[in-house]
């Protein structure tokens, strides 16, 4: 063919469509937005229940992550994703959906080699590498911070 | 090289058959369905077991419209998207007929005719039957993410088509005729985005399109439409580009992708794709309008994507693939 | 004025992810991956305590947040435990998120099956 590599690559930036960013973005932002707003609205009851300060956020993130798994099981999770984006990714609802979803899609595989096996595969790297990252943090803070004081 | 088989008699496709799911009922080609089912589970447990179903019901329309037993079917050729076959094979254990599968991924739809017209139209085969499926429930958690992961679809992305297709190949009798086939070679751009599989699959087609016109010393005017398997709107535009540059003009090209989902109210992005996608065309838009006189001569080329889950996040590009049958209309309506 | 800032830090940060995604070609996986160990990172240089004190949720429930949770435990394991909280610190502090997923898709999986899309 007379066409090369390099130049149908070319040919395919050009063809292909850009996604909508100042669209995707709104939804990315208010969808966001109201999630952690409704974190916020979470804590703040909690509070009123008087539970301590570091319960009632960790009750309102459970809380958030239950909600996900709520829509998730029902398939409206996915219904706002579809326009939300990263608004629906990045706040903690999304690393639910993450869990959640797969432990759904592979219960017809058995829950020791689906649900147990498959209930990590997508959200399993932020575990390990949030983890590692925070144990690179200890041994900075155990080995190097103490000559620095 | 050889790569234009000139079949010594016609195969007459004597009856067709397609299945699917609600998206595709929803479709401009849904009346046209032997069968929709609204539940896409098609009252399975499982999507693979669904996919089978599809597979089931399809081969038994085309039976009864044949009105001939599992018994008179001298082999079946077919395959589909799922790790080794596996909708193709549940379905012809309860078929038992005997079975070649194939796998082009969305090429399958045209490869396995192409292969089963040699045996019919070279006398080895009375008959013969050619099919495929996809669900995008089987194909969506395989190759992508599970249904219920919340992502954004990027505008380059096709939807996989819940559907399966037959097609009944004779020696002799009514109906279209399948006249020369063409088997295309693996074709490689260094494609690497897996939600751009029509630009993946654009090369192979031209690839296979330039072998045929060439080898046959045809050109687009001698068929009233050239219709290719799965490249979306994308993908389309880009085989126009490509073959434009080899001077070739495809002005009556059309894509089973772009035919089977209403493109703009449908959330498709670039189209349709799969197994099913360019199978349920042929069996609900193309040999209709064959049998009706409408279409006379047509060329019919699916593409697939050789990709696998593995290679994809090995970092290797996207091999593709497309093979091509010329199909002709009933003598009478020439 | 608490809910309008938690809206607008939080709503900025998943802006941010949004426009990551459109521009970079990063897969969404890579971003949370990404977030997750800047996360870590603002908080070890004692940056991300003041978004938090200024935006509450807004700060913690994007997984960015859950870096900076990450962080957080570690330096409270090692004060407390010394050599042994370097591995102890981080899985103690996402223990309430992870183990709420965890057991949530859990139930999820008996009681729900997939759906189809459209």
């Amino acid at each position: 063919m007379k066409t090369g590599k390099q130049e149908y690559n070319k040919m395919i930036e050009k063809a292909s469509p850009n996604s909508s960013l100042i669209q995707n973005c709104i939804w990315a932002f208010v969808v966001g937005g109201s999630i952690c707003m409704l974190g916020e609205a979470l804590y703040n009851f909690y509070r009123n229940m008087n539970f301590v300060l570091s319960d009632a956020r960790l009750l309102s993130s459970v809380t958030l992550v239950g909600l996900s798994a709520l829509f998730t099981a029902k398939g409206w999770y996915g219904k706002i994703a579809k326009r939300a984006g990263a608004g629906t990714l990045v706040p903690i609802t999304g690393f639910a959906n993450a869990v959640v979803s797969p432990a759904l899609e592979f219960n017809a595989e058995g829950f020791v080699t689906g649900v147990g096996a498959k209930m990590f595969i997508i959200a399993g790297p932020v575990i390990v590498y949030g983890v590692l990252a925070s144990v690179v943090y200890g041994l900075v803070l155990f080995y190097i911070m103490p000559f620095l004081r | 090289m050889k790569r234009v088989i000139t079949l010594p008699n016609p195969v007459y496709i004597t009856a067709y058959s397609s299945v699917c799911g609600k998206k595709e009922s929803e479709g401009p080609l849904g009346p046209y369905f032997d069968y929709t089912n609204r539940d896409d589970y098609y009252g399975q447990e499982t999507w693979e077991k669904a996919e089978t179903e599809m597979q089931k019901r399809s081969v038994s329309y085309l039976l009864e419209k044949k009105n001939i037993k599992r018994e008179d079917v001298n082999i079946a050729f077919g395959g589909d998207l799922c790790d080794q076959i596996t909708s193709t094979t549940f379905a012809q254990r309860d078929l038992g007929m005997p079975f070649v599968g194939l796998y082009g991924a969305c090429s399958t739809m045209s490869e396995s005719m192409a292969v089963a017209s040699c045996f019919v139209g070279s006398g080895l085969l009375e008959n013969a039957i050619a099919g495929a499926s996809s669900h995008f429930c089987t194909a969506e958690r395989q190759f992508r993410t599970p249904l219920a992961y919340g992502g954004k679809r990027t505008p380059t992305a096709q939807w996989t088509v819940t559907g399966a297709a037959h097609v009944f190949l004779e020696k002799e009798g009514e109906g279209p005729c399948i006249t020369r086939v063409c088997f295309g070679p693996v074709v490689d751009f260094d494609i690497k985005d897996a939600n751009n599989m029509g630009a993946a699959m654009a090369p192979a087609a031209a690839r296979t399109l330039l072998d045929f016109f060439d080898e046959s010393k045809t050109k687009p005017e001698d068929y009233d439409a050239i219709f290719t398997g799965d490249l979306g709107s994308i993908g389309s535009n880009l085989l126009k580009q490509l073959m434009s540059r080899e001077g070739i003009e495809l002005y009556n090209h059309q894509d089973c992708g772009l035919l089977i989902f209403d493109r703009h109210g449908q959330n498709v992005q670039s189209g349709a794709s799969g197994c099913g996608c360019s199978g349920c065309v042929l069996s609900t838009y193309i040999l209709p309008k064959m049998k009706d006189g409408k279409l006379k001569r047509v060329l019919f080329m699916s593409t697939g994507a050789l990709l696998s889950p593995t290679t994809s996040m090995q970092k290797e590009s996207i091999p593709s693939i497309a093979h091509l049958v010329e199909i002709t209309a009933e003598r009478k309506l020439l | 004025m608490i809910y309008l800032k938690a809206f607008l830090v939080g709503g900025l940060i998943c802006l941010v992810g949004q426009i990551l995604i459109d521009l970079t070609k990063m897969t969404p996986a890579r971003i949370l991956v990404t977030f997750v160990m800047t996360g870590v990172l603002l908080s070890a240089l004692g940056l991300w305590q003041p978004v938090v004190d200024f935006a509450g949720a807004g700060a913690l429930v994007p997984i960015v947040g859950f870096g900076h949770t990450l962080a957080k435990g570690m330096e409270m394991a090692i004060a407390k435990e010394g050599f042994i909280g370097i591995f102890t610190g981080g899985f103690s502090a996402c223990a309430g998120g992870i183990g709420a997923s965890l057991i949530f898709a859990f139930i999820a999986s008996i009681l729900a099956k997939p759906k189809s899309q459209s």
